[in-house]
Formats: C-alpha cells, sequence, structure tokens
C-alpha cells in the first residue's frame, strides 16, 4: 500500500545513567509514512540504528492505545507534542511536515531521576497514590452494587477525574514541576462519589504531603499541566482538591 | 501419541451450584496468626495479579509483586474497553447465573469445565459489588443505578462498563487496593522486572529469578508458593491488540520447568480491529465489540467495488451476519464474526485501500438516537479511531478487520487454579481454564478479577494449611544458584551472536507463518508446513541475530530477544497442538471439518477434552496428555446462532 512519506531531522536526548550530562544526537528519519505513530517512526529510526550496530534510543511504551500512561517524551518542547490531548502513541506523523527537524528530550523533573535516554523513573506517583489513593475497603464485604444510588452527573464526574493515566506529563509541563494536577485527578475522582467521601479530607491531606515529600514542586496556577494533559484532566480538579485540603487543615 | 498420566482437575463433588460452597467449606485453612509466616510472589500486575496481591495481603499474607512496567497500574488489562460480565439481571431480562454460565459454556464451543465455568458465573455479582465499593465510576441510568449493555454471544444485557475505558478503570481499582497494602508494608513491589525462570525445590514452586531490566543484575526471590498472572501470548503473531511487553516467557519458563501446557493453539482472532496499513505497524488497535450492538457490518455485494460507502446504496450492501444469522445478526460471537469478514474479503469484497476490511457503519444508529447518544457510549473509540486512521466514524462507515486479541490456551491448572507443580497457581489470561475454544466478550476481565479477589484467596489457603515446607532460601538454596547461571547463560548468549538480523525481523516473520497457517483457519498441510519454517527460523534466530547493547544496563532489544525467543519454541507447540486437534471448535477451524453452513464441526467422541502438553527437552516432541471434559448439566450441541 502506498501512502505519503516524509524524511525528517531528529535530535535525540541521548544519556545513561553513568553519564554525567546527555547530549543531543543528530539521526535522519527517512521515508516516515504518514500513518505511522510517533513512536512506529522511532522503531523505524530504532531498526536503522540496530543495522548500523549501534545503540538504539530508549523510550518507554506498551500499550500503544494512548491509555497506559506508559509513553512520554517533550517533542519540540511540548510534553507528548503539539496535539491536544494525545499521548505521544497516538501522536501520529500526518501532523509533521517533511523537511522538519524535531527535538526529543526526556520529562525533566527532579522527582523524575533519568534512567536512559528517554525513559524516567515516575514511581513516585506510585509512592503517592500508595499515601491514600483509595477507598479504605477489602475484597468480600460489599453491598449489594445498587445499594447505593449515584446520579449519572456525579458518575461522570467521578469518571472525568479518574481517566488520568498517570503518565506525568502534567509535572513535565510545569515550570515548577508540581504534580498536583495528577493528584487532584485522583482525590476528586473519589471525593466525588459517596463511597469516597469518608476518607476525603484525610485522603487530600496524605497524597499532597507525600507528593512534598517525593520532590515534585508547588503548584503556583500556571495551567501549563492542563494545556499538555493527555486526557483533558481540567484544572477544576486542582480546585477540588484544595477544597478537601483546607477541610483536612480546619478539621 | 498416548496420555499416561490423568490429569485430574479436582472438581468437588455434588450438584453443580453447590461445588464452591461445599469446596470453600472443605479447604483447609490457615490460622489467622500464622498467614503473616508465610512469603507469596505473585508475578503480574493486572486485574488477575493485582487483585490476587491485594486480597493475599489484605488476608495478611506477605506479597511479592513483580511486573515488567515501570508501574504496576500499566498492565495490559488497562487496555480493555468494551465491558465485564455479571448476572445480577439488573436489567430484568432474564439473566440467572445459570444463563451466563450456559452462555460461556456455549461461546467456548463445549471444551471448558463445567465446574469452573459455573464458579465464574456465581462470582461475577461479587465482583461487581466490590468495584462498586471500591470507586469504580460505572455507567449509570438516569435513576443512579448501573447501566448495562448487551455484547457479542449473548441475548441478555449483563456487561457494566465505565465508557470505553472499563479495564482502565478496572484496573485502577485493583492498583488503588494493591497500593493501600504497598503502604502497610504487606506487599513489596518489584517493578521494571522480567520473570526469566521458576525455581522449584523438591517438586514445589518456591520461587523465581529475575533480571532486573534497569540494572540488568540478575536476581533471586524465594517464596512458599509461586503466583503468575502474567497475561496472554497474544504477541507470538507480532501483530496483535496486546501491549507491547506481553509476552509467553513467565509461563514457557515454568512449562519448562514441568507445567503443563493447555490447549496452546485455542487463540482468539478478534473482529473488529482497525485493519493493517503498512509493514511497520507494531500493533493492531482493537474498536470494542460493544460497537458491534450499534454498528452494522456490511460489504458491497459486488466483489471488487471500489465506490465508496456513502455512494453504495442500499440495496447493493451486503449485511452479511445479519442476512445469516437473524437472530444474533451483528452480535454473533467471536469467531463467527471474524470468519465471515475473512470469507467476503476472500470473495473480493472487502473494502478500503488493501481489500482487507469490512465497513462497521453507525449512521443507522446516529438517525435513531442521534450524535449524543452515541458519543456517549462510544465517544473515545471513535476518537482513538479518527486519531489512528484521520477518519472520522460520524460521518463515514468505520473500516475494521479481525486481529489476534486473546489466548484461550495457557498453562493448566486444576479447579484450585494450580498447575501440575505443587505451588504454582496460575491466574487470568495466562491459565487455561473458562473460556474453552473462545471466549466470549466481557469475560475475561470477569475471570481475572474471580480469580485474584474471590478464587486464590481461598484456595492457596489451602494448600498452604495443607503442606510441609522444607526451608528454603534464594541465597543459599543450590535450586536458585543452578537457575541464575541458566540465565546469565542465555544472555550471555543472545549478546554473543553478533549476527546481522534484528530481533524484530524474526518476530514479524515468525507472525506471518503463524497467521497464515495457525490463525483464522488451519489445515494439515499448512501446519505441517509452518512447523518446518519455524524450526528453521529459530535455528536462523540462534545464528544470526543481533543485540546491540550490553547486559548490564537497560536494553530492550535484550528483552524484546528473550521474548522472541521463547515465541520461537512456543509458536511450534502451538502448531503441535493445532495438529493433534483433529476437529474445529471455537476458534480452532481446521477446514477440514466444517458443516454444510461453514461452521466449526466438533468431534465430541474424539476431541472433547482438554490437550496438555508436556515439555520432555528441547527439541524434543512434548508429551500430550488428556483431561477428559465431562458434560453432567447441558447437551452438547452444535452451536448455532442463526
Ligand atoms: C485491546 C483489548 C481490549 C480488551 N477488552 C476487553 C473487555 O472489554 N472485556 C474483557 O473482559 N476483556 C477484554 N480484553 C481482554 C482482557 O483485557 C485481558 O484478557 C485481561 O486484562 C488479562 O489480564 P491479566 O491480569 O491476566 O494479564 P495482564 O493484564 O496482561 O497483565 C500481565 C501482567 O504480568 C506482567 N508480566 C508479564 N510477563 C512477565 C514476566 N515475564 N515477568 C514479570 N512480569 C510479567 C506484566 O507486567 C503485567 O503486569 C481486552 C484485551 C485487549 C487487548
Ligand atoms: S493529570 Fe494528565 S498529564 Fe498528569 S498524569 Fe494524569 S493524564 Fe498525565
Ligand atoms: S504507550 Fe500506553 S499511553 Fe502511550
Amino acid at each position: 500500500m502506498i501512502s505519503k512519506t516524509i524524511n525528517l531531522t531528529l535530535k535525540v536526548w541521548r544519556q545513561n545513567r553513568s553519564d554525567k550530562i546527555g547530549r543531543l544526537e543528530t539521526y535522519p528519519a527517512k521515508d516516515i509514512s504518514v500513518d505511522m505513530s510517533f513512536l512506529e517512526m522511532l522503531d523505524v529510526v530504532n531498526e536503522d540504528l540496530t543495522r548500523q550496530k549501534k545503540e538504539p534510543i530508549a523510550f518507554d511504551h506498551d500499550c500503544r492505545e494512548g491509555i497506559c500512561g506508559m509513553c512520554g517524551a517533550v517533542v519540540n518542547g511540548r510534553a507528548h507534542g503539539h496535539e491536544k490531548e494525545t499521548t505521544l502513541c497516538q501522536l501520529h506523523m500526518r501532523h509533521f511536515s517533511d523537511g522538519d527537524t524535531i527535538v526529543i528530550e526526556p520529562w525533566r523533573a527532579r522527582a523524575f531521576p533519568l534512567i536512559k535516554d528517554l525513559v524516567v523513573d515516575r514511581s513516585a506517583l506510585d509512592k503517592v497514590i500508595a499515601a491514600g489513593g483509595y477507598i479504605s475497603v477489602n475484597a468480600g464485604g460489599a453491598p449489594d452494587a445498587n445499594s447505593l444510588p449515584i446520579s449519572r452527573d456525579v458518575a461522570e464526574k467521578a469518571f472525568n477525574a479518574a481517566a488520568c493515566i498517570g503518565c506525568g506529563a502534567c509535572v513535565a509541563a510545569c515550570p515548577n514541576a508540581s504534580a498536583m494536577l495528577f493528584v487532584s485527578a485522583k482525590v476528586s475522582h473519589l471525593a466525588a462519589l459517596p463511597q469516597g467521601k469518608p476518607e476525603a479530607a484525610r485522603r487530600a491531606m496524605a497524597m499532597v504531603r507525600q507528593m512534598d515529600a517525593c520532590g515534585f514542586g508547588n503548584c503556583s496556577n500556571e495551567t501549563e499541566c492542563e494545556a499538555e494533559c493527555p486526557k483533558g484532566i481540567s484544572i477544576i480538579e486542582i480546585a477540588r482538591l484544595n477544597r478537601e485540603y483546607f477541610k483536612s487543615e480546619f478539621a | 501419541m498416548s496420555s499416561e498420566v490423568k490429569l485430574d482437575a479436582k472438581i468437588p463433588d455434588g450438584p453443580l451450584a453447590e461445588k464452591w460452597d461445599r469446596h470453600q467449606f472443605n479447604l483447609k485453612l490457615v490460622n489467622p496468626a500464622n498467614k503473616k509466616k508465610f512469603q507469596i510472589i505473585v508475578v503480574g500486575t493486572g486485574l488477575a495479579g493485582a487483585s490476587a496481591a491485594a486480597t493475599l495481603a489484605e488476608l495478611g499474607y506477605n506479597v511479592k509483586n513483580f511486573c515488567i512496567q515501570d508501574s504496576p497500574r500499566r498492565a495490559h488489562s488497562i487496555a480493555a474497553q468494551g465491558g465485564i460480565n455479571a448476572a445480577k439481571n439488573y436489567a430484568n431480562d432474564g439473566d440467572s447465573v445459570w444463563r451466563l454460565f450456559y452462555d460461556t459454556i456455549k461461546g467456548g464451543d463445549f471444551r471448558a469445565r463445567e465446574g469452573n465455568v459455573y464458579r465464574l458465573a456465581q462470582l461475577s455479582c461479587n465482583i461487581i459489588d466490590h468495584c462498586v465499593a471500591q470507586g469504580i465510576p460505572f455507567a449509570r441510568d438516569y435513576g443512579g443505578l448501573l447501566d448495562n449493555r448487551s455484547f457479542g454471544g449473548a441475548q441478555v444485557s449483563r456487561t457494566f462498563y465505565a465508557k470505553g475505558q472499563t479495564g482502565q478503570q478496572l484496573l485502577l481499582g485493583a492498583y488503588s487496593a494493591l497500593m493501600r497494602q504497598v503502604a502497610t508494608g504487606k506487599v513489596t513491589l518489584f517493578p521494571r522486572r522480567e520473570m526469566l525462570d521458576l525455581v522449584t525445590v523438591d517438586g514445589k514452586a518456591r520461587g523465581i529469578v529475575t533480571r532486573n531490566l534497569i540494572t540488568g543484575d540478575i536476581e533471586t526471590y524465594d517464596a512458599h508458593a509461586v503466583v503468575l498472572a502474567t497475561g496472554g501470548y497474544g504477541n507470538v503473531f507480532n501483530l496483535s491488540t496486546n501491549a507491547m511487553a506481553s509476552n509467553v516467557t513467565a509461563a514457557f519458563r515454568a512449562y519448562k520447568k514441568g507445567a503443563y501446557f493447555a490447549n496452546p493453539c485455542f487463540t482468539q482472532i478478534h473482529p473488529t480491529c482497525i485493519p493493517v496499513h503498512g509493514t511497520y505497524q507494531s500493533k493492531l488497535t482493537l474498536m470494542s465489540e460493544s460497537l458491534r450492538n450499534d454498528g452494522r457490518v456490511w460489504v458491497p455485494k459486488k466483489p471488487g467495488d471500489k465506490r465508496r460507502p456513502a455512494e453504495i446504496p442500499e440495496s447493493e450492501r451486503d449485511y452479511f451476519l445479519e442476512n445469516k444469522y437473524p437472530s444474533f445478526g451483528n452480535l454473533v460471537p467471536r469467531d463467527v464474526a471474524s470468519r465471515n469478514a475473512k470469507e467476503q474479503c476472500d470473495k473480493g469484497k472487502g473494502v478500503g485501500e488493501t481489500g482487507l476490511a469490512v465497513y462497521l457503519d453507525f449512521a443507522d444508529a446516529i438517525a435513531r438516537d442521534g450524535e449524543d447518544v452515541i458519543a456517549g457510549k462510544y465517544g473515545n473509540l471513535f476518537e482513538m479511531y479518527e486519531k489512528i486512521t484521520g477518519e472520522n466514524p460520524y460521518k463515514t462507515p468505520m473500516m475494521i478487520y479481525p486481529a489476534v486479541h486473546y489466548t484461550m490456551g495457557g498453562l493448566w491448572v486444576d479447579y484450585n487454579l494450580m498447575s501440575t507443580i505443587d505451588g504454582l497457581f496460575v491466574l487470568g489470561e495466562a491459565n487455561f481454564s473458562d473460556h474453552g475454544a473462545n471466549r466470549l466478550g466481557a469475560s475475561a476481565l470477569m475471570q481475572g478479577l474471580a480469580d485474584g479477589y474471590f478464587v486464590i484467596p481461598y484456595t492457596i489457603g489451602g494448600y498452604l494449611a495443607g503442606t510441609e515446607f522444607a526451608d528454603v532460601n534464594a541465597a543459599k538454596t543450590p535450586e536458585f544458584a543452578e537457575s541464575v547461571d541458566a540465565v546469565q547463560r542465555r544472555v550471555d548468549k543472545f549478546l554473543s551472536i553478533n549476527g546481522n538480523r534484528t530481533v524484530s525481523e524474526f518476530h514479524r516473520e515468525l507472525g506471518l507463518i503463524l497467521w497464515e497457517h495457525c490463525g483464522m483457519s488451519r489445515n494439515e498441510e499448512g501446519l505441517v508446513k509452518a512447523k518446518t519454517l519455524i524450526q528453521n527460523l529459530r535455528r536462523e534466530f540462534w545464528e544470526n541475530v543481533y543485540i546491540p547493547g550490553t547486559g548490564q544496563d537497560l536494553n530492550q532489544s535484550l528483552e524484546n530477544a528473550g521474548r522472541v525467543a521463547d515465541y520461537l519454541e512456543f509458536g511450534e507447540l502451538m502448531v503441535n497442538d493445532a495438529l493433534e486437534r483433529k476437529e474445529s471448535c471455537g476458534c480452532h477451524f481446521n477446514t477440514a471439518y466444517q458443516t454444510d453452513e461453514n461452521e466449526a464441526k466438533r468431534d465430541d467422541e474424539n476431541f472433547c477434552h482438554v490437550a496438555a502438553w508436556e515439555y520432555t527437552g528441547d527439541d524434543e516432541t512434548p508429551r500430550f496428555h488428556k483431561e477428559p471434559l465431562v458434560f453432567e448439566n447441558v447437551e452438547l450441541s452444535q452451536r448455532s446462532y442463526k
């Protein structure tokens, strides 16, 4: 099948754990079909590098469907690239033009130490969830699922916040490297639901404290996070988080 | 080939509806104070693994939980779209535990165990209760109660969903429960680890060997029992809807240590995926089957009709599923839908540039319900489709084609979910247990969570309470060192071959062989040919693969090499299994065995069994064992969805 192809120049961040400092290396990306995803384009470049017996570019990915949150890189200065509400794996090459130069760098944040090339350590986000991102219920004792009606609007509100994929783009986009959007998404998802209310204030406090402890910065309402979030998580969630947080402070 | 060992599924006695209750009562219990003395390894953090790890920790066991990704939340389960079944009968449309049981047995073309499937149907209701308690934002109707949709292979509405992101929401629920136990210290997480061997001591599973994917260190872990929840092996085909890291390695390593592999040739080809569009393609994207609720599948009546869909009038369209199967229509089971799509394309009626696609059309549904309602149900799927293809499915029909999606085959387990190795339990897609020769939509999430939340917590207790354990220590027991040696030698071997072809090239080639000869339809000649092709490819791999980089570092080529090397052996096992099963059933469609209407023709006299394969050595023919399937409650019938 013949589809349109383009040629690009990539400038890619290369760095090993042991290297003190990384560097941008330049690679050509030739005959790239515009139907490819960004990661498929990187696959092609990596196959070329391998054939030349050079080390391919390390990057994280898994589902390639925009849902696992594993992929991510800063593309021409934008987390996950310039397309709105799109993860890197769902960014398609039809959004680039023949002859473009593309700069690809890892997420940069104190809380996300670099592992290799475009791969960083995001385990701090798991620590934040462990601090309170759940409803404390054990398997076995739940009442019938329909014993607790929840209005459609509330379920929808909870769902919208629960759609966060934990990719960390909000942190990468934030000038303070704050994880506030991520934290607020979980806090508001659970606080919206009656099941989550009893622990809501405590949860907010615990998660924010853990966020600070992990080395994420403070939120100063820059709103860059919302602009780059691939799942359209809104900064309204941060306002909701603040509400729960203040409740806990004054409780 | 004959079977000497009798495989005992340990199905409890008694009437079907009472088996599980009785069994729970008969299982030995671990004294609450003793639970903290036991260590359990859980490999995998998908729905099955995360739910098992969390629940075992809630009970007081010490759990070590492993996954390949950087966070447990990213397991492949996250991508499940359509929903999860439960026999709640909230829709009041005639559903029941019995009906879910029956639909699953029939959908699986009578190649699953009655006892297991009935238990699954019973537990389905508990899952929904627990998930709602966890805060999973399922779809609701205007009264605030849970909403249901229908799915292929069923005539009732029993599928619970959260937009098109049900797997994500269920997994995040299990992940949250897991992280709560991490905070209590009962679960220790080991992300970015790949299990490369199972360690057995005195015939019991007592630990694993992993590679730390960041440092390259080969590490050992011991425990009293090992639970594998490592998912399916669809990526043996290279192109599938599975996440890139999905693999057979963990299961295959266990197979080599004595766990039997059951029904490896049973792989599900899902009818509604975005068609292949180039050789660079890395994966195929599923469009949830729930779309078949409202979408109508059609092709032009005339072969070679290249007009755009809008230019083809109603009278010149063939709604082939509705025409051929009037009672189920577009909702026939997956194997039936896939084969029919292929049949239309083989007749030259396929659409799109490659001719390997059929239309899935929403025009009628949008006219009937309005765009808002359709967007509410499938909004994110439509967006995904548009992102990938650049076409807007609100305006023009989607193009779909079948793709490898799910593997019903897996490690053989008994009713307790224990494999043929004592102390090795297998959950979720990694086992073979409940779906027979074809899985119905929205049943994998159900099975994974039933296994993890509600089955293993009981059955593992029975094992731990009833077993004498020798002292085992990963640092001292020699079996661990031997295993580390073997793993290290294999890593060194990969890096020393220094040939001329990349790992992906081998993977692609293997995938094409299997798709062609061991895919949607099979025949003896093709299978025999595939066997030779795979053997040759495997030989070339070990002589001519090139893997850059070192072992002491994050090295994704090396990781892939290990997985592809296992696929190159496992692919042959699939072919052996397909050759051995001289009938058609469910997904296993051997063209020599079909009814006059081209449906799969079973041979219940000779093949009403589970095929379980025992490893006997590299390049040796594996030994075949049979577990006869006994049907006491349902009558075996020719599946018909007319
Ligand atoms: C696109 C898509 C949509 C689907 N939609 C639905 C649906 O709507 N309804 C439904 O019921 N089913 C659906 N399914 C099927 C269902 O999602 C899967 O069968 C199910 O999620 C599998 O869960 P699991 O826990 O068994 O394994 P997985 O979720 O695959 O998890 C495997 C885990 O094991 C780990 N692992 C694997 N190998 C190793 C190793 N060697 N070492 C260490 N860790 C390892 C992985 O890191 C991961 O944590 C869908 C599948 C796909 C592909
Ligand atoms: S809030 Fe958005 S950007 Fe941040 S982790 Fe979640 S999905 Fe990613
Ligand atoms: S690879 Fe999963 S979100 Fe991109």
